[in-house]
């Protein structure tokens, strides 16, 4: 487990972040461009010192101003992905996977060169120089140095930013490997909140080098703060759930969800797999009956919990469903007079199975 | 022109003795002073910075008498090393080789500085947290990385040195076989009667010498670059 607790000035902000990261999840520090989070996971590298404070991987105290213990880089064993790669141009696509490793003293080596290289897919680049890599093929390499150092936490920053969609999804499912095939707790920067829900089992909200809210993802997403960082032109409530069954007829998934039951167009994903769900306000309706000819196949009760007003023609209505789960609905201020929406008010809110986001 | 006369190839010799250990010698203090100057802030630092530098704007002339005023047999330096260790450099070719290496050293430390400060820092870094001390970051990521820059300097080192006349006769004199270098040697056979054809071979075999650095380094620079995958 990594447990951070730290406080430092750093150029125009206070840093003042605290949170835990438990072996085998992946703690997403979310928040926009410039908020500190770089400079958050460069004090737990140990490349930039905090004021005051501590860090620590289990028992092993990283950093501690109050006992002015404060670990070289080289001695910390965190693993570091720089958004910029940083490959040493120097040395072959080989002499870069194995610096760290050749570094890691034998009784700490628990990764092995062939196997990571195999899971990479990096074995036809090994005598390459950094410079002749694609930006995906370079990215891989950075993971793989990372890792072969056999690092006992591991810190990625912005790993997507800078890749067009197919480079995304060419790391993506790497990621989620490691995560899940090397039980290391991640530290995982990023301002892109589609990344971080993919991702992240922990999200912690960074604004202004500080950390103000962290839990899990879902809860983090769903909160106020989260939303106004994110913007309020399109509210949305992030829910997860596990798929169930597969409708081979009409290529539907049927997933158990906070919501409740809701089936989206047909997952390659087999029963048991965890997901996220991202319900857009935008495009969620209510109805006051239980409507009977309609397209919509996602059809949840619920009471209306509140009616916010967003201009003149739009309000977000807040629905408790049955689950207890809070959702949000954007609809005009006719339809809200016309179906005559108060507090208290049964409805039925109607979810499009093909607009909602999966992660 | 061939063959060369013994005394042609003792000045040969003592020059590229001279330069060879001009450069070597005073190599570590260049990258120290350069690494010192690119990735350090310190009080003074202006001040180092130009005395690093007098050699390029000072008469190599005032070099070799301040070297004799302090390494001289009789110099502040020179008389304690004397009498505490009896080494003496005054008219011997180690005093023409640290001439060499006084003349030479701003050349070296400013291309090293230059190299050093295009190096990308994070890259170091990344060294850091890949389990490399500082050391070994400096051995094995930053000393290949700036390997094109210290290249230049030595290079710019040895010509200097192969072409340095002023301070090396004012600090140990013109003595054959011991100090009398390539320069000296040609400006010697000038001042005497018939020296001409003489000064003309030896006027030839600076050429030689000095195309022939000067490929060896192409050659040098050529590795380096496909070494450094540029």
């Amino acid at each position: 487990m990594l447990e951070v607790k730290i406080k430092g000035a750093i150029d125009q902000f206070e840093i003042d972040a605290t949170f835990m990261t438990e072996a085998g999840t992946l703690t997403a520090l979310f928040g926009r461009s410039g908020a500190g989070k770089t400079t958050i996971i460069n004090m737990i590298a140990g490349l930039v010192k905090p004021r005051d404070g501590r860090i620590a991987i289990d028992n092993d105290v990283l950093f501690d101003s109050a006992h002015a213990i404060d670990q070289p880089p080289n001695k910390r064993g965190v693993g570091y992905i720089f958004q910029d790669n940083l490959l040493f141009p120097h040395l072959t696509v080989k002499g870069n996977l194995c610096y760290g490793q050749n570094l890691t003293p034998t009784a700490d080596r628990y990764l092995d060169f062939d196997e990571m290289v195999e899971l990479l897919g990096l074995k036809h680049l090994l005598s390459r120089r950094p410079s002749s890599l694609s930006g995906g093929e370079k990215k891989r390499v950075a993971v793989g140095r990372a890792l072969l150092a056999n690092p006992r936490a591991l810190l990625m920053d912005e790993p997507l930013a800078g890749l067009d969609m197919a480079r995304k999804d060419e790391i993506l499912p790497f990621i989620e490997q490691i995560r899940q095939q090397v039980r290391l707790p991640i530290v995982y920067v990023s301002h892109d909140i589609d990344d971080v829900l993919r991702l992240s089992d922990q999200i912690a909200l960074i604004d202004k080098g500080r950390t103000v809210l962290v839990g899990p993802a879902e809860t983090v997403a769903n909160h106020a703060e989260a939303r106004l960082l994110l913007g309020q032109n399109n509210p949305s409530t992030i829910v997860s759930g596990t798929v169930i069954s597969h409708d081979t007829t009409f290529g539907l998934t049927s997933l158990e969800t906070q919501a409740g039951l809701i089936r989206v167009p047909g997952l390659k994903l087999p029963p048991g797999s965890p997901l996220r769900l991202r319900l857009n306000a935008r495009n969620i309706s209510i109805a006051l009956s239980k409507p009977q000819d309609i397209s919509v196949l996602n059809v949840l009760p619920g009471v209306i919990e509140s009616i916010e007003k967003i201009d003149t023609s739009t309000v977000d209505v807040k629905i408790r469903l049955a689950t207890q789960l809070t959702i949000d609905a954007r609809i005009t201020t006719l339809a809200h007079q016309n179906l005559n929406l108060a507090i208290g008010t049964s409805v039925f809110a109607l979810i499009k199975s093909v607009a909602v986001d999966r992660f | 022109m061939f063959p060369l006369s013994t005394d042609e190839w003792l000045a040969i010799e003592l020059s590229l003795r001279v330069a060879f250990w001009s450069v070597w010698f005073s190599l570590p203090f260049a990258l120290f002073f350069a690494w010192l100057l690119a990735r350090r802030n310190f009080f003074g630092k202006t001040l180092v910075d130009g005395l690093i530098h007098l050699p390029l704007v000072l008469p190599p002339v005032v070099i070799g008498y301040i070297l004799l005023v302090m390494l001289g047999r009789k110099g502040l330096i020179g008389e304690w090393l004397y009498e505490a260790l009896g080494v003496s450099v005054a008219f011997k070719w180690e005093g023409a080789a640290i001439a060499s290496a006084v003349m030479g050293f701003p050349l070296m430390v400013r291309a090293i500085r230059l190299s050093l400060e295009t190096v990308d820092q994070g890259l170091e870094k990344a060294a850091r947290t890949l389990r490399a001390g500082p050391i070994r970051v400096f051995l094995t990521i930053t000393l290949p990385l700036i390997s094109p820059g210290i290249l230049t300097g030595v290079v710019l080192g040895f010509a200097r040195s192969l072409g340095e006349f002023g301070a090396t006769i004012t600090f140990v004199s013109n003595i054959p076989g011991e100090t009398r270098t390539l320069p000296l040697a040609l400006y010697t056979f000038t001042q005497v009667p018939g020296g001409d054809a003489m000064a003309m071979r030896l006027t030839v075999i600076a050429v030689v010498l000095a195309l022939l650095s000067l490929f060896i380094s192409e050659f040098l620079a050529r590795r380096i670059r496909a070494r450094l995958g540029g």
